[in-house]
């Protein structure tokens, strides 16, 4: 299949999961507001979702199986785009699951959560294809107007909308930085394609104080949507205040999104001015590696420490961008896999041990879990050992870890120093991540404990399949490993002659 | 004038940017988050200018656009928090605590 | 002269749009700073004419202007926050030292830009009597997707502004 993009109607066909996607949220909107509110209806309004995920999965599979190319365009037709966005369908799916139980347990009627997720879906795959500044702008603000209005969904809960206060005044003033950067390099290059941006930046202009600066914002206003350290003030907060399937998928797909732009443009456009962003990136990495862990262990709350980790993880990514290869969009992939599994299976835990009202959740309350729930507890264990990178108990999570180091250590630029911070960092994560299973399995049951509702459905199935793929994929990774190295933004592929260029750069 | 021109969106963009940490207030926060907003703008009319390509004005025309609709969902959400506290005031949500 | 009178403009709109922000964001009551936000807009569409961009000129003025932040005063109005506060709404030594820090920052940047030779203006950009058609043409053929995934952004925002000032059920 070949897609010229400068013809709508083949456009349009490069475009068909996203359109399948957005136009079934129209219709679900339809449904959503037919008749009056019922739980019933917000019901059916969240199985259609998951139907309508499941219908732009199969597109998406059937263009990735085609092998669909195109013409250099607004949007990127390759195998990184269509990787990325089965990512973001799974979480959107799983997202969506646990929405329906979590709803029905808190008496939470709302339908339009459901078209909202789906929404928010679009603007994170079209983020996952863009090779446009100005898409990468659309698309990240599709995805977080749609997530402020789902961080603060609940009407009811107070700290439901401090989190969206926050969440929005700092992602509209990150905004402001990312579209600064745009303008910036816009300025310099004359251009907001990324290959054209991408063609211009050479190691001879890359002194050009527009640029320079361009860059600069552009970090800023990216490390904001992935909240890397300092720049994450607004995580814990809005984690902790948001309904938990809506932190779920804050901390998977939204991230997922956003890295998945940053490293898209930062391999297509920037590789000619690596001199100017090694350094700041690499020490935004450390710092958000170190500092994500060091602050996670303080935490006793549940859901900020999950919080914290998901920080601590965004500096694991980060370094693939540093790395900038197609070693280190495949380690990135692979990691995404692993990271969201484990992470939204582990608020799928904090969501079936949760009572109505949404306590607050202390890792003190998993005490014993195991003599209560020995599965539960189990696939939780699963779920930290694949945080932290634990060999064979932690499936996938460990390849993901090795994938990265792997990546930092083989750069054309060797990362030798991040790899050992990593390491550091993952033993630092051990701390919590341990203490979580020790707490499970060690401390006795306390006598006032509450007893563990019985599991319902969705959540039992998102608990137990992603405990067991992150397992299976551990034991046989290749498949997978060899699926990631294929898909590599495409600008990697038709462009080898960069590299040299790059190193021409920063010497 | 495109260096005086980027010189003032800069200067307006600083403004912007001190606004939103040094206020307390949730309205006039996301307001100098608007003055940021239109800083941008006039660096993308100066570029355009620059580079003699109306390109720069499509894009103000989308941020605009964008403007707007995060001017909606924004203000809602104010709506929502003053529901709550019967004020706007950021005393108990600090924006840059971790 | 003409030249002149054009730089002479072009400054004394500049100026004025960096004196009004500054009074916007020194302003207690939200209704002060919002008029004063409307002025810097109203220099900034000037400014846009004078470099050749008068549609956006207009628009700003339609959109900025006249939409948005009247949107702004009405939710004041309606939340009945004209008066300002007794007590100041200035945050304490950390919030004002992190500004002062990234003010120095942004300063820093400001004259790494104003190193930059830019080459001197010439002519106009296109025919003054035909301002549109230079927009619309990237708009509806190279922006096509950017222009269509704008309606689905409006589309998230008058959902979402419903889902959450809607006084359902559940509303407290």
């Amino acid at each position: 299949m070949y897609f010229d993009l400068l013809i709508p109607s083949q456009l349009a066909g490069a475009l068909i999961p996203d359109l399948i996607l957005i136009i079934g949220a129209m219709l679900l909107l339809l449904v959503a507001v037919w008749g009056p509110e019922t739980m019933a209806r917000a019901r059916l309004t969240g199985m259609l979702a998951i139907g309508v995920c499941f219908a732009t999965f199969a597109a998406v599979v059937w263009l990735w199986h085609g092998q669909a190319t195109a013409s250099a365009g607004i949007i990127a037709v390759d195998a990184f785009r269509w990787a990325t966005d089965c990512i973001i369908l799974a979480a959107t799916i799983i997202a969506t699951t646990l929405m329906i139980d979590y709803s029905e347990r808190e008496q939470l009627v709302s339908a339009e959560s459901y078209v909202l997720l789906l929404l928010a879906a679009g603007g994170m795959m079209l983020l996952a294809a863009s090779r446009d500044l100005i898409v990468v702008f659309l698309g990240i603000e599709l995805m977080s107007i749609a997530s402020y209005v789902l961080s603060g969904l609940d009407r009811r809960s107070s700290r439901g909308a401090e989190a969206a206060l926050k969440y929005f005044l700092l992602g509209a003033f990150s905004t402001g930085f990312l579209l600064y950067g745009i303008a910036l390099v816009y300025g310099a290059t004359g251009s907001t394609d990324i290959e054209t941006i991408g063609s211009v930046v050479t190691g001879a202009n890359f002194n050009n104080p527009l640029l320079l600066a361009g860059i600069g914002m552009l970090i800023v206003g990216f490390c904001f949507k992935i909240a890397a350290v300092p720049f994450h003030m607004w995580a814990p907060d809005v984690y902790d205040g948001a309904a938990t399937p809506i932190t779920a998928f804050m901390a998977a797909a939204v991230k997922a999104a956003a890295f998945a732009a940053f490293l898209r443009v930062w391999i297509e456009a920037f590789p000619g001015a690596t001199a100017a962003w090694m350094h700041p990136l690499q020490w935004l990495a450390a710092l958000t590696m170190v500092g994500g862990n060091v602050i996670a262990l303080q935490q006793k709350s549940m859901k900020r420490m999950l919080a914290y980790s998901s920080i601590a993880h965004a500096g694991y990514l980060l370094v693939t961008v540093v790395v900038a290869n197609a070693l280190g969009a495949s380690a990135f992939l692979f990691y995404l896999v692993a990271y969201t599994l484990a992470t939204m299976g582990a608020f799928a835990v904090v969501i079936a041990l949760g009572e109505p009202g949404e306590r607050n959740q202390q890792i003190a309350d998993y005490a014993g879990l195991w003599n209560v729930e020995p599965w539960l507890a189990a696939a939780m264990a699963v779920f930290m050992m694949a945080l932290l990178g634990f060999p064979i108990a932690g499936g996938m999570g460990f390849f993901a870890k090795f994938y990265v180091i792997d990546a930092a250590l083989h750069a054309p630029h060797p990362q030798t120093a991040l790899a050992v911070i990593l390491v550091i960092a993952s033993v630092i994560s051990a701390g919590y991540y341990l203490g979580v299973v020790l707490v499970m399995f060690m401390k006795p049951r306390p006598a006032d404990a509450l007893v563990v509702r019985p599991v319902p459905t969705g959540t039992f199935l998102v608990i137990y399949l992603s405990a067991f793929t992150l397992l299976l994929f551990g034991i046989l990774p290749n498949g997978f490993a060899a699926l990631a190295r294929e898909s590599v933004p495409i600008g990697m592929v038709s462009s080898p002659a960069r590299a040299p260029v790059a190193a021409a750069a920063s010497r | 004038m495109i260096a005086e021109a980027l010189f003032f969106s800069a200067v307006l963009f600083t403004i912007g940017v001190v606004g939103v940490l040094t206020r307390r207030n949730a309205i006039i926060i996301f307001m100098c988050v608007e003055l940021m907003l239109n800083a941008v703008n006039l660096s993308f009319i100066a570029l355009s200018r620059l580079h003699g390509s109306a390109n720069g004005q499509v894009f103000v025309l989308f941020v605009m656009t964008i403007a707007a609709a995060e001017a909606a969902v924004g203000l809602a959400i104010i709506i929502s928090i003053f529901r709550h506290h019967k004020s706007v005031d950021l005393r108990n949500i600090n924006l840059l605590k971790g | 002269m003409n030249t002149l009178l054009y730089t002479f403009h072009f400054y004394l709109f500049g100026l004025i749009s960096i004196a009004s922000a500054v009074a916007f964001v020194t302003r207690k009551s939200p209704v002060a700073a919002a008029l004063w936000l409307v002025n810097t807009m109203f220099c900034l569409s000037a400014l846009y004419v004078m470099l050749d961009a008068q549609f956006i000129g207009a628009v700003q003025v339609l959109v900025y202007a006249g939409a948005i932040m009247v949107v702004f005063l009405f939710v004041v109005m309606l939340l009945n926050l004209g008066q300002a506060s007794d007590v100041t709404d200035m945050r304490g030594l950390g919030g004002r030292l992190t500004a002062g820090l990234v003010g120095l920052a942004m300063l820093a940047e400001l004259f790494a830009l104003s190193r930059i030779k830019f080459p001197r203006l010439t002519g106009a950009m296109g025919d003054h009597a035909n301002v549109v058609n230079p927009i619309s043409a990237p708009l509806f053929h190279e922006y096509l997707l950017p222009f269509e995934v704008t309606s689905v952004v409006l589309l998230v925002a008058v959902v979402g502004a419903v889902v959450l000032a809607k006084r359902g059920p559940g509303a407290s």
